[in-house]
């Protein structure tokens, strides 16, 4: 199978909760201490490194269907939870993740918060909160890289993905010096969780022992039918309720508000 | 005793998520196509996706149901 969609996948998914962590770092960068701040990052940044070299390779070593199996399964319904919440958002019933309003959030806890010094770190408050926000953030896209890089026995590109994305994020984090309200956070999390969804039928299926008709090209029917039924219940629910947002794959960052859940 | 639910209540969040039903409907969409394709010899490639497409719906009308947005 072309590595692209693997690329781009993680790519997206990786670009998502990089954008979470960015606005956690910069919250507690700008109002603490970046030393702390940065070092804080660093451990959390090699904690997720470890884990991704040494569960990824050690997971090459069980058997395709039943990795599979185990990980479709896994997959499936990581996805479902992913697109469930971005449909609940795109149609009102849940706030839409702010940056802006989350960012200031994280500031005043920040502001709040005494200094005390431990473990050689200045500031441990910024040190923990850094590492909490990065560490919780990447251990959902360690968890896609693994997944998708072992299921297609081609690692190498799925952290090529999420490399790409945080030197994306972090350019454009360091060039604004603000959190990137714009990014349309629930439109990415919609396409992601079609992804998840689509690879995660697929992979769950195979490792179950069914052959697929047309084999792996139906992967290029699965994806767009997991769209369309996923966009299907978006509209029943705008027309439910006569809600107005914007379509999720089309919305603009100006519709975003309310508070992140 | 505080910590280790602590890591239980996040890995339960991580990977099960707001909604069990979602993946226990999966698991068990899952072993019915195993037993299917291994016990009666039926190429069921379709039962995960029907599944998973009426575990989302039935978890958004769980989620709002008598609630206006």
């Amino acid at each position: 199978m072309n590595s692209l969609p693997l690329i781009l996948t993680v790519f997206v998914a990786c670009a998502v909760e990089a954008t979470e962590a960015l606005t956690i770092v910069l919250a507690s960068g700008l109002t603490r201490e970046w030393r702390s701040t940065f070092q804080g990052m660093a451990v959390a940044l090699v904690v997720l490194a470890v884990v991704v070299a040494a569960v990824g390779p050690a997971l090459t070593l069980v058997p395709l269907a039943g990795l599979r199996l185990v990980v479709g399964a896994l997959l499936a319904i990581f996805g479902v939870q992913w697109l469930r919440k971005a449909i609940l958002r795109a149609t009102g019933h849940k706030s839409l993740h702010d940056e802006a309003s989350a960012y200031l959030r994280e500031v005043a806890a920040a502001k709040a918060a005494t200094v005390t010094s431990r473990r050689g770190v200045n500031d441990w408050y910024a040190f923990t909160l850094s590492f909490k926000g990065v560490f919780l953030e990447g251990l959902e896209v360690v968890f896609i890289v693994i997944t998708f890089g072992d299921n297609q026995r081609n690692l190498g590109a799925a952290v090529i993905g999420a490399a790409a994305a945080v030197i994306a994020i972090t350019v454009t984090g360091i060039a604004v010096r603000a959190p990137l309200a714009r990014v349309p956070e629930n439109a990415m999390k919609f396409a992601v969780g079609i992804m998840l969804t689509s690879f995660g039928l697929f992979w769950g299926a195979e490792g179950a022992g069914v052959s697929w008709p047309g084999n792996d090209a139906s992967l290029l029917g699965l994806v767009p039918v997991v769209a369309l039924v996923s966009l299907s219940y978006t509209l029943m629910l705008r027309q439910r309720w006569g809600t107005t947002t914007a379509a999720p794959v089309a919305q603009s960052p100006e519709e975003s508000e309310g508070v992140a859940s | 005793m505080k910590r280790l639910k602590s890591i239980g209540a996040f890995w339960y969040d991580f990977v099960v998520g707001d909604d069990w039903r979602v993946a226990a409907v999966v698991v068990t969409a899952v072993a019915l196509t195993l037993l299917l394709v291994h016990a009666a010899g039926v190429n069921a490639w379709w039962l995960l996706p029907v599944c998973v497409f009426g575990a989302l719906g039935w978890s958004l009308h769980r989620a709002t149901a008598g609630s206006k947005p």
